[in-house]
């Protein structure tokens, strides 16, 4: 088992791919180096959120990713 | 009745205003807005992602608070996602209620939050390519009226 990470939005575009594995546990550290430097400097802008197993954290860099779950980093929304 | 929902495929207005209408006999307006992908800045196509655990249930605790500010007899929030065509509806909201000020506001009030707080991703593609497309200023400015 391992934690699962999704890119969505324009992090897909940076990450240059949709999803990818990385050891558990997670946290905000190993997030940032597993992730590569570009979305790493990305997911340090205040206007992107990270979920992990369903849940949007308050503050992203209190991640702690457990084997299992899937945490989803969360670009600047758009809709309507 | 409460209607709340993500599709992946066009819809036909009449379908879904017609009987939401009728479930609400003795309502005093309903207001509906739809939106529609937007032609003639050379989009081709428009693609909205969205993130399964998130969206629906944020699209249902945007209903919950809708209910909770407004008079509400009704309220149906429909949101395509995928890939679709200028001209085709992209979102539609509809409140039915005994007075209109409350279904009006509601609809304004779930569009602004659908528009720039909800878990969609949008992006364009023309003749250059793909580009995402992030809220406006006045996007954020009018979720900002909200508190």
């Amino acid at each position: 088992m391992a934690v699962r990470i999704v890119f969505l939005g324009s992090l897909q575009d940076i990450a240059g791919r949709e999803e990818m594995e990385a050891a558990a546990p997670l946290d905000w550290a190993r997030l940032l180096e597993a992730v590569g430097p570009d979305c790493a400097a990305a997911l340090q802008l205040e206007r992107v959120h990270i979920a992990c197993a369903g849940t949007v954290l308050a503050d992203k860099v209190a991640l702690l990713a457990q084997d299992g779950d899937e945490v989803a980093l969360l670009p600047p929304v758009s809709g309507g | 009745m409460r209607d709340i929902r993500l599709l992946s495929e066009p819809f036909n207005l009449g379908l879904l205003i017609g009987p939401f209408t009728h479930a609400h006999p003795g309502l005093g307006g309903v207001c509906t807005f739809v939106g529609e992908v937007r032609g003639g800045d050379g989009v081709e196509l428009l693609e909205l992602s969205h993130y399964e655990p998130l969206t629906l249930p944020g699209m249902e605790d945007l209903a919950d608070r809708a209910f909770a500010r407004f008079e509400l007899m009704g309220l149906l929030m429909v949101h395509r996602i995928g890939p679709m065509q200028p001209g085709e509806p992209i979102v539609c909201v509809s409140a039915a209620a005994l007075h209109r000020r409350d279904a009006i506001d509601a609809v304004d009030f779930c569009m602004d939050h659908l528009k720039s707080a909800s878990w969609f991703w949008k992006r364009e593609k023309r003749a250059d390519g793909w580009h995402w497309i992030e809220p406006r200023d006045s996007d954020h400015a009018d979720i900002a009226r909200w508190g």
